[in-house]
């Protein structure tokens, strides 16, 4: 059984100034295991498909079956539950607590699924050391880099084990070495098992995708496989250029 | 999220803004400090006014010589002598509901103890009086109703007497004189305070009614049983009126009255007059606490305005959250318990203001401070009260955003 399964999805939004087809029909499934990047230009639909599959919107027409529960059914209330347990997400912005440490931001999820405060703590710290930082658990975001923050995000998104990543331009508001950075952790996540829908605009990022999705115009434009760089050996050759500046010249 | 986190979470975020929600505080603070010192005010200014009455002597009705006529010329309260004690042991015998009619005759004379005089009222009354005015001796006896029969020049001193002529002596047994005549002292009353106008009731001296008429007064009483005053105790407060209109159809019968000639005597309510008193204390308070009141609702609606504000700043964080998994209801909990908790510590730091500034001013006017626990515990319930009612509005706004419009905000 796919994850994600989208059959003739559409998304139409009431606006003053008339009906919108933000989403027109689309149909696609992604299995458990995959690393696909969603990519299209501005109002190509591809946020309003990462909305409808995060479970943040519900569909105006079509169905949505996400890990076997049919979606446009559910409740706000449901959906909540489905987003906790299902799903973690990353942002362009992060979108950290700032006035409380990054272990206490990873925890976030977790209060919300009601887990006991010990069991919590212990998670969060896990996932911290998941993505690299377990030493600084106890730091505020505004004392983290970007990229630390960024894990930070990354650790709460994963710490209530979702069957789902869903990532909106993670690497948005990052250097290119960070964005490096980030990006093997994606691939080395989804080496362990997790599922990664990278959503972007960036054909750099997509690059390290094993699967592209690309939409224009509320339309599934292509579907396509392909061997995906390698973000952790383009650091090496970063590396490496920079220890030795002539070989690069 | 249980409720102990959520608390913790809205003191993080109070914390955030230190000033801002000090400032949002000042308001409640300030409505429940004056609400707590207002309602102590009101309640003392009323309790002194109660405790007045009560040295007065509850159900009380005083009857004065009244008004005469000689020759179309009406002489005024008081000017005839009409009042006899007959006519206060005709109303205890023939009016319902009385349980003491004492009557009084009372004058200003110099006392004289040793090297030292005072000047002081003299009332020459009989044991009535003092179970009317619910009055104790607490040194000695009263009069004997042998000595009062005889006119024995015997005196009950009050407490400022006793303080002023004695000083450190014990007064009882001393000899001291008024106009020369020397009284024995068999009593001294327990201290009755001040009166409803402010006059000291202590500073008297008490001699049996006929040692008064004859030896104090003079000739003018001397000859007939006229007195100045009748003081009336009824039973119950119900009993007072039917009481007064029997007690004046009595009068009027035995003074010989025509049907057309005025009452040759006034009649007094005093516990209308205290009634009255009590009603004024009674709107002060209400008027205090409203006002009060208004500096509270000024408080609830700054809450209102700040979580406003909140929202509007924190609505990427909503987003987050809703994001994450919060219901709806978590969000509105969220909210609502951070207004709840502004507003309730507002009201722990009012309370404190507040029963400060109440035993400060009680004890700058000397009145009794009236602090209830019941004003407290309203007042904490009132403040958390507000906390959810202006809160709700700005958390339902909050739990009403939609995650994505929310996380697209910036």
């Amino acid at each position: 059984m796919p994850l994600i399964e989208a059959h003739e999805l559409s998304r139409v939004y009431d606006l003053d100034s008339g009906r919108v087809t933000a989403l027109d029909c689309v149909s696609l499934e992604i299995e458990a295991g995959e690393l696909v990047a969603v990519m299209g230009p501005s109002g190509s639909g591809k946020s309003t498909f990462m909305n409808l599959i995060g479970c943040l919107d519900r569909p105006t027409g079509g169905q949505y079956r996400l890990d076997g529960v049919a979606v446009e059914t559910l409740s706000s209330d449901g959906l909540a539950e489905l987003r906790n347990r299902k799903l973690g997400f990353v942002f362009q912005q992060f979108n950290l607590l700032p006035r409380v440490d990054a272990c206490a931001n990873v925890e976030l999820p977790m209060v919300y699924a009601g887990t006991e405060r010990r069991a919590r703590r212990e998670r969060a710290l896990a996932a911290l050391g998941r993505v690299g930082l377990a030493e600084r658990a106890h730091h505020r975001p505004m004392q983290l880099s970007g990229g630390q923050q960024q894990r930070v995000a990354i650790a709460r998104a994963l710490v209530n084990e979702p069957r789902l990543l869903l990532a909106d331009e993670p690497t948005g508001a990052l250097d290119s070495r960070t964005a490096l950075e980030i990006l093997g952790l994606f691939q080395d996540l989804n080496r362990e098992g997790v599922t990664v829908v990278l959503v972007t605009h960036d054909a750099e990022v997509a690059r390290h995708a094993r699967r592209v999705i690309r939409f224009r115009d509320g339309h599934l434009l292509s579907d396509t496989r392909q061997q995906p760089a390698d973000a952790r050996a383009a650091l090496l050759a970063l590396d490496a250029a920079a220890a030795h500046p002539e070989a690069a010249a | 999220m249980s409720i102990f986190e959520a608390i913790r979470s809205a003191l993080t975020a109070i914390g955030a803004n230190a000033l801002r929600s000090a400032l949002t505080m000042l308001g409640i603070i300030i409505g429940v400090a004056a609400v707590i010192a207002m309602v102590a005010i009101g309640s003392g200014a009323r309790e002194r006014v109660t405790s007045q009455i009560k040295s007065l002597g509850a159900n009380l009705a005083i009857i004065q010589s009244g008004n005469v006529t000689q020759g179309g010329v009406r002489l005024g309260a008081g000017a005839s002598s009409t009042l006899t004690d007959e006519d206060a042991a005709s109303i205890i015998r023939e009016v319902d509901d009385v349980v003491a009619a004492a009557p009084v005759i009372v004058t200003r004379a110099q006392a004289v103890y040793a090297g030292t005089n005072w000047s002081t009222q003299i009332t020459a009354t009989d044991l009535d009086f003092f179970a009317a005015r619910e009055w104790e001796v607490a040194e000695g006896r009263l009069f004997e109703p042998e000595e009062l029969r005889r006119g024995e020049i015997v005196a009950v001193i009050g407490q400022t007497v006793a303080r002023n002529l004695f000083g450190e002596t014990n007064p009882l047994d001393q000899q001291f004189r008024i106009r020369n005549v020397p009284f024995k002292v068999i009593g001294v009353m327990a201290a009755k305070g001040q009166s409803a106008l402010g006059q000291d009731q202590d500073d008297v001296i008490f001699v049996p009614l006929d040692t008064g008429r004859r030896r104090i007064v003079g000739r003018n009483y001397a000859r007939d049983r006229s007195v100045q005053t009748i003081m009336v105790k009824f039973a119950s407060e119900q009993a007072i009126a039917p009481g007064i209109a029997q007690t004046s159809a009595l009068l009027r019968q035995r003074h010989r009255l025509m049907d057309d000639a005025d009452d040759d005597f006034i009649v007094r309510n005093l516990t209308e007059i205290a009634n009255t008193a009590t009603a004024a204390a009674n709107t002060l308070s209400w008027l205090l606490a409203a006002v009060a009141a208004v500096s509270l609702l000024v408080g609830g609606i700054g809450i209102m305005n700040i979580m406003l504000v909140s929202v509007t700043e924190r609505t990427r964080e909503i987003g987050l959250r809703l994001a994450v998994g919060a219901r709806q209801r978590d969000v509105l909990a969220q909210f609502l318990i951070e207004a709840t908790t502004l507003a309730t510590i507002g009201g722990a730091v009012g309370i404190a203001l507040g029963v400060a500034a109440a035993l400060t001013i009680a004890n700058i006017a000397g009145w009794p401070s009236v602090i209830s626990i019941e004003t407290i515990l309203i007042a904490v319930g009132v403040s958390g009260m507000i906390g959810v009612f202006f809160g709700f509005y700005p958390a339902r706004q909050a739990a009403r955003l939609d995650p994505i419009e929310a996380l697209r905000r910036e």
